[in-house]
């Protein structure tokens, strides 16, 4: 238990081989099913199946797993939220609409070792007494729904799932549902209009969907990743888990690299990684060199990001970032380095949030609209400093006056840009105005 | 919104001709529509939307939504609400391939304004213009989901990764000749790995 006691800066190494969860995220084997057996999915989920469901809810909540797809809510409480034999039909979503700019870890699971995620399906489903489950999967990933439906079909095949499944009485049903290209769709509750066959406009809350979800019925909704290291988590116990990261931030982490690095890359690593190593380690370092590093956007394009100082000492877990006024997210670290204008990396989030609202609460319609008009115009050196005040005010008003995180994810990028890099806006409103 | 994909979700049109089934789909049918629960058969209209897009040429005509509100006992304003909100669905005819080009930041960051100008010139075409062949349909789109493999494009249901302009030309002179791509990293990656 030392190493829950690790204190931010400390050197740490490498994550054990052995340690990782997902043993073929880059797809070197077989993905199947004789790859997935070897690795070691499947090999007792009768006995994991035979435990006491709030047993199995209590290990979960005791590993301090956090939801992987950006929250970072504890996984075993909102199981535990499930309402218990009511004798309705319960369900398990998987949300696998992985669309946060940033973000394809969830792809690498899917592609590559989905018998993880087959096999959590059924043992999450199993403790929220769901015995049918539906894995969301976004439209574009049509090859990673392919392997999928392959992976499910092996499964059925072997009686692992399906009637009694893995010999245990249980039955459980798993089906996958494509989605089509709306980011909007990854909120849970637009999830669920969606898979109703709706438009995917997020849903008021409360009623929260463990009480009311997909058609009217409890229902509990989870990230890829965070059901894909349950079967791990059970088998190997939660000490082993929280013996990996900190206190609270335990585990693996999948992140994924992206932007102005040598060698982007997708990387299981010790949750608390200190994001320099992760760049310098993983990636070969920033494009230039770190002296060349603008800024870092940690979580997915909806995370504020961090000036080059905060960089070199922050540590990738949830409260770390949180502390630094940032977020963990989903992991998708974008790299920015100064040969690249930050402001337009920024517009591009705007404009990327203004095609995917979903167009039903006001604020979030036409702010994001207007924020990336003013964008574009930052991006030209055409806003007075007044009207960057004006541009910050603004987003302060969308932020939290809507109904889903959509209008505040669109207005925590360009708070960050302004936070950390206000002079340098006004100085380019100065130079064109001087040009002029 | 959502279903406002530059050019190609705004409105809907007729073919001419009318749409039914084909044999293979009316079968697919009843097993997608097995997979829901007894009277919510809407929650089918999506993978349908996806073997009326498959039948018709890659685009949903009127006469698409039409039958899929027939099938699943819908009304049709409702089938037409899903068909324009989700930008996959084309609810205009697209050439045989259709380029999806990301522009997102991870992509753009490393290079995909490059990209998009490399297969405008090879398919002679605008973003959201189709060739005069037919061939090639060109979209910009937002982010696919391949960040640590940018820039990449989506053509038709393969993802071309770890792109240049050397390999983009390669992969649009390929279809135009009808030879097979490497689909995935064009730079030898397995995936996402470090490499």
């Amino acid at each position: 238990m030392l190493l829950v006691l690790k204190k931010a800066g400390e050197v740490q190494k490498m994550l054990n081989e052995k340690d990782k969860v997902f043993q073929n995220l880059h797809g070197f084997q077989e993905p199947f099913i004789e790859g997935a057996l070897k690795r070691g999915s499947w090999s007792n989920t009768k006995e994991i199946l035979s435990k006491d469901q709030n047993d199995i809810i209590e290990l979960v909540k005791s590993s301090q797993l956090r939801g992987r797809g950006g929250a970072g809510f504890s996984t075993g409480l909102k199981w535990s939220f499930m309402p218990k034999n009511t004798g309705k039909q319960h369900y398990l979503v998987v949300n696998a609409d992985e669309s946060e700019p940033g973000t394809c870890k969830d792809r690498e699971i899917i592609r590559n070792d989905p018998h993880t995620l087959v096999e959590g399906c059924l043992i999450a489903s199993y403790a929220i007494q769901a015995s049918k489950c539906y894995i969301y999967i976004r439209g574009e990933y049509h090859h990673e729904y392919v392997q999928l439906e392959k992976a499910i079909e092996e499964a059925y095949e072997r009686g692992f799932i399906g009637k009694n499944a893995c010999g245990s009485g249980f039955d459980f049903d798993l089906y996958v549902h494509r989605g089509a290209g709306a980011y909007i769709c990854g909120e849970e509750t637009a999830l669920l209009e969606s898979l109703e066959g709706k438009k995917g406009q997020p849903r008021l809350k409360p009623p929260f969907p463990a009480g009311v979800g997909l058609y009217g019925m409890p229902t509990t909704i989870n990230n890829v990743e965070s059901i894909a290291v349950v079967p791990t988590i059970l088998r190997r116990g939660p000490d082993w888990f929280k013996s990996i990261g900190a206190e609270n931030n335990t585990g693996t982490k999948i992140f994924c690299i992206s932007g102005n690095v040598n060698k982007p890359c997708t990387i299981e690593e010790e949750m608390g990684i200190p994001l320099k190593e992760l760049v310098e380690k993983h990636c070969d370092g920033v494009e230039g060199g770190w002296d060349n590093l603008k800024a870092i956007v940690p979580g997915g394009s909806s995370t504020p990001m961090l000036p080059k100082n905060i960089c070199e000492s922050v540590l990738m877990n949830f409260d770390d970032l949180k502390a630094n006024g940032s977020g963990l997210g989903t992991a998708g670290v974008i790299v920015v380095n100064k040969n690249n204008d930050i402001a337009e990396v920024i517009e591009r989030f705007a404009y990327f949030y203004k095609h995917e609202s979903c167009g039903q609460c006001t604020p979030c319609r036409e702010g994001t609209g207007w924020m990336h008009r003013m964008m574009q115009r930052l991006v030209r050196g055409e806003i007075s400093p007044e009207q960057i005040e004006l541009l910050e005010n603004v987003t302060k008003q969308v932020e939290g006056h809507t109904i889903c995180a959509l209008g505040d994810a669109a207005a925590w990028p360009i708070q960050g840009l302004i936070k950390n890099f206000k002079s340098e806006l006004i100085s380019k409103y100065n130079e064109k105005l001087k040009a002029s | 919104m959502s279903g406002n994909h530059p050019g190609l979700s705004n409105n809907f049109s007729r073919s001419g001709e009318k749409f039914s089934w084909s044999k293979d789909n009316l079968r697919s049918i009843k097993n997608i529509i097995s997979k829901y629960p007894k009277g919510r058969e809407q929650s089918a209209v999506m993978p349908l939307l996806y073997l009326a897009q498959e039948q018709n040429n890659n685009w949903i005509s009127i006469e698409c939504i039409e039958t899929i509100a027939e099938t699943l006992n819908m009304p049709k304003i409702r089938v037409t609400e899903v068909a324009s909100f989700y930008s996959m669905y084309n609810t205009r005819p697209v050439g045989e391939n259709l380029v999806q080009i990301c522009r997102t930041s991870p992509c753009w960051l490393r290079g995909s304004n490059k990209i998009t100008k490399t297969i405008c010139k090879e398919t002679k075409c605008e973003i959201n213009d189709t060739s005069d062949d037919n061939k090639f349909t060109v979209v910009e789109v937002e982010c696919l989901g391949a960040c640590s493999n940018g820039p990449m494009v989506q053509i038709n249901n393969d993802f071309y990764e770890d792109l240049d302009e050397e390999s983009t030309k390669k992969i649009i002179d390929n279809i135009k000749e009808g030879k097979p791509n490497v689909i995935g990293s064009q730079k030898g990656r397995r995936s996402s790995e470090n490499a």
